[in-house]
């Protein structure tokens, strides 16, 4: 197995450190995307930093294939349990918030931008591990049917999810996304943002020390205009989840392909501007973390089954 | 019956003093009271529009084939004054109306379905060939507790959605089936009035008497003009419907095919949809089920409303010990269906809808045998003039058989065995669709169990077919996105702005 080094991108500029080889996310481990092409990622003043794999169709085949052959297993685990999970990612997370800072320094960030941030993203995904018990109770219903039933309502997990990232280095923009579909069971696979596809790429290396099985979690790199039709063409994919500010044409596109075979699309505003973060980090991240923070994202990602049993002696 | 009674009739001694003739007197409902005009205009803010002979189609009696009146197809120009009555009516008088006041509205609506009901159901099957029994049972009265329900959370919103402010969408575009065509009727407009939004509503071409005939009611209410518009019509009104640059809601029931060209032909509006769309429900029955009782339970899983239904049991997957029992038992209960006029008291199966859906059935019949299935049939005469097809078996099928995969949306019922529990799983999942499945075993575990792997909005245990308003309804993958009834029919129809302090 393929597996990453600690080190981050910003020790390049250093004499002593070695560069990090930017990979996709797959079951668990770094494969090359099979294209064996790159691009190359620049910092603010259009310095080379690292070269990113330009994944194609058959990449994002392979991780939906490895999606839909994990979420049984995840969505099958008890709430508590994927509550511990998911609170097991803050906890890596916190334990790499250097180089997170490190990394979002390099691509434009002030420090107490970052700093701040990563908080941000440590409070998310805590506050999203303390959901997954949670949902059934709040949206789930029993219901008085008028004839001799028990009928209740419960939420499950939809399935395979296409994540598009939005176009920013922002980490919490991405987890904002990513957290309601882990909390409600589904497995993923998440197209990194193009522009940025750092911080996703390097929150992989958070999923592969945390405790979420292999499969859960896909990263894919590259360009839109590749992946987008792929992810949203595919028919073994249930839900496509982007952010609001995504291009017109590509949430068109994902509107149209999703009646291939009836797949859910959602969008919601993820996206936080960098110069925004900069300027006003405060404002910026409570703004941001009062909108992402919404139980409802959870719901859209998720069916309503109803049962109904009859009552009698 | 007590239970001496019932021993008496099973010693040998006494049966046979039983008359052996156990036909049924023909017992027809009533039709006097049932009035409708010969022709129909379209009902647009608050009136109907002038009759158009030239404009117009018919509609057929399926019962006997016969032309029972003729209502407007309606236009392009139709379609725009129907939109533009429900924008003025959402901007005016009754998007200012608080909950309450919409909800007294809804009530009356309830109440008048109610006083009503035997009048509507014999429309009903007038106009569709569904069985009186079903209709004035099922279809009315289900429709009235819709309303009935709907209305009272007109002024509780607030508590449907916690920690968001709901707010209504605005027009509403509606195109609702012809197999429950009161019912869904009810299903589309008693949510959407209850959030506040305008409906504009199109029947199913072949089903439209009750609809226009609701419009009555609603002129006797006072509900404010343009609040609810009726437009008649087939197919092309329906696109011109979704395609109207006004409307913010489409909320569509009928065929996947059609509904994923409505998703592809809305795809650069991001408009707010949901598709209640075809299903092939599964029916799964174990060997410790009670085998009497999931018998007459398929009966109703795929032969309630000659099959007409989307989230039909139409795949009878039953655990290979007891099948031969099963398809026995069921073949013996499938001879005592009554199939004939559907204003007969005593009709079990009615008339199928219309010519086309009777051949589209036929034709899946044939794909059927021809891939290879065995055939058995209801025996009897079927009446001679009008639409019907004898509830039938088709064995010997594999999961690729066509019509496995495929809604027939007819009286006909696959059969296939499994062995384990999870080969049962498998294939009840191993379709595109997932609106409803049926399980049927003695085993509480194990209905949660295999409930809990099945993919679909709704899961009948020990039961099967039930409607309730509070009861969500909806599909997973192909079957459709949302649900109707419970809270989460409200969903469809409010947009949620945050109340902030989360």
């Amino acid at each position: 197995m393929d597996k990453q080094t600690n080190h981050t991108a910003s020790q390049s500029n250093t004499m002593n450190s070695i560069p990090k080889t930017y990979k996709n996310y797959i079951n668990g481990e770094f494969p090359r995307t099979e294209s064996g092409r790159y691009y190359s990622v620049k910092d603010p003043s259009d310095k080379h930093i690292a070269n990113v794999g330009l994944s194609t169709r058959k990449d994002i085949r392979n991780a939906v294939q490895v999606a839909r052959k994990a979420h049984g297993a995840w969505t099958d685990k008890t709430a508590y349990n994927r509550g511990q999970i998911i609170y097991r990612i803050a906890e890596i997370l916190s334990g790499r918030r250097e180089q997170f800072i490190h990394e979002m320094v390099l691509l434009g960030y002030t420090k107490q931008a970052a700093e701040q941030e990563v908080n941000a993203c440590v409070e998310l995904i805590v506050y999203f591990a303390g959901w997954t018990d949670k949902t059934t109770q709040v949206f789930g219903s029993i219901n008085p049917v008028a004839s001799n039933h028990f009928n209740f309502s419960r939420q499950e997990s939809i399935g395979v999810v296409g994540i598009i990232c939005p176009e920013t280095p922002s980490l919490l923009g991405m987890l904002g996304l990513l957290l309601p579909n882990m909390v409600a069971g589904n497995s993923q696979v998440l197209i990194a943002s193009h522009q940025y596809p750092l911080p996703s790429c390097t929150f992989a290396e958070v999923l592969a020390t945390s405790d979420v099985p292999a499969g859960i979690v896909n990263i894919i790199t590259g360009i839109k205009t590749d992946l987008i039709p792929s992810i949203s063409q595919h028919m073994d994919v249930d839900l496509l989840v982007g952010d609001e500010s995504l291009d017109t044409n590509f949430r068109n596109m994902c509107e149209l392909e999703s009646a291939s075979n009836m797949k859910r699309v959602y969008f919601w505003k993820s996206f936080i501007s960098l110069d925004e973060l900069n300027s006003t980090p405060d404002k910026t991240i409570a703004n941001c973390l009062n909108s992402l923070k919404d139980p409802y994202h959870i719901l859209y990602v998720q069916e309503v089954k109803t049962t109904w049993h009859p009552v009698s002696e | 019956m007590s239970e001496k009674k019932i021993s008496d009739q099973t010693n040998p001694e006494n049966r046979k003093s039983i008359p052996l003739d156990w036909s049924y007197a023909e017992a027809l409902e009533n039709t006097s009271h049932a009035t409708f005009n010969k022709s129909y205009g379209l009902f647009i803010n608050g009136s109907f529009t002038n009759y158009d002979e030239n404009q117009s189609f018919e509609s057929i009696n399926p019962a006997n084939g016969e032309a029972i009146y003729r209502c407007t197809e309606a236009s392009e120009s139709d379609v725009d004054s129907a939109v533009k009555a429900a924008r003025a009516a959402f901007e005016g008088e009754w998007g200012n109306y608080s909950g309450t006041q919409r909800s007294h509205y809804l009530y009356r609506i309830a109440r008048m379905l109610q006083e009503r009901a035997r009048e509507f159901a014999v429309l009903e099957s007038m106009d569709g060939g569904k069985p009186i029994r079903e209709s004035r049972d099922v279809d009315i009265p289900l429709a009235a507790a819709y309303f009935f329900y709907y209305a009272g959370w007109a002024d509780k919103l607030a508590f449907a959605f916690p920690g968001k402010h709901p707010k209504p969408l605005g027009v509403c575009a509606q195109i609702i089936p012809w197999n429950f065509p009161l019912l869904m009727l009810a299903w589309k407009i008693a949510p959407a009035l209850a959030c506040g939004n305008t409906v504009v509503l199109k029947p199913a071409e072949t089903t439209s008497l009750t609809a226009l005939k609701f419009c009555e009611l609603l002129k006797d209410i006072g509900l404010p003009n343009g609040v609810v518009n009726i437009i008649t019509g087939a197919g092309s009104t329906g696109e011109y419907l979704v395609q109207h640059p006004d409307i913010d809601k489409i909320a569509f029931t009928g065929s996947t095919g059609v509904g994923k060209s409505i998703q592809r032909s809305i795809a650069k509006r991001q408009i707010s949809a949901t598709f209640e769309l075809g299903g092939k429900g599964a029916y799964i029955l174990f060997d410790d089920a009670a085998l009497n009782e999931a018998v007459e339970g398929i009966v109703n899983a795929i032969f309630f409303n000659q099959g007409h239904v989307c989230c039909a049991g139409s795949r009878l997957l039953v655990q290979e010990g007891v099948a031969d029992r099963v398809i026995d038992l069921l073949k013996k209960r499938m001879q005592h269906l009554i199939i004939g006029d559907p204003l007969d008291k005593n009709t079990d199966i009615g008339a199928v809808n219309s010519r086309t859906q009777l051949d589209t059935i036929q034709r899946y019949v044939d794909t059927g045998i021809k891939e290879g299935a065995s055939c058995y049939e209801c025996s009897g005469t079927l009446p001679n003039k009008g639409f019907y097809f004898p509830p039938t078996l088709l064995t010997g099928v594999s999961q690729s058989s066509t019509v496995v995969q495929e809604e027939i949306f007819g009286p006909v019922l696959t059969i296939q065995t499994f062995r384990t529990t999870e080969e049962a799983i498998e294939k009840a999942n191993n379709t595109p669709y997932g609106l409803a499945n049926g399980i049927w075993t003695d085993k509480g575990s194990k209905i949660f169990h295999v409930g809990t792997k099945l993919k679909s909005g709704v899961v009948w245990s020990n039961t099967y077919n039930k409607f309730d308003p509070t009861s969500p309804f909806g599909g997973y993958k192909e079957s459709g996105k949302g649900r109707e009834g419970g809270i989460s029919g409200l969903h469809a129809y409010v947009k949620l702005e945050n109340s902030g302090g989360m």
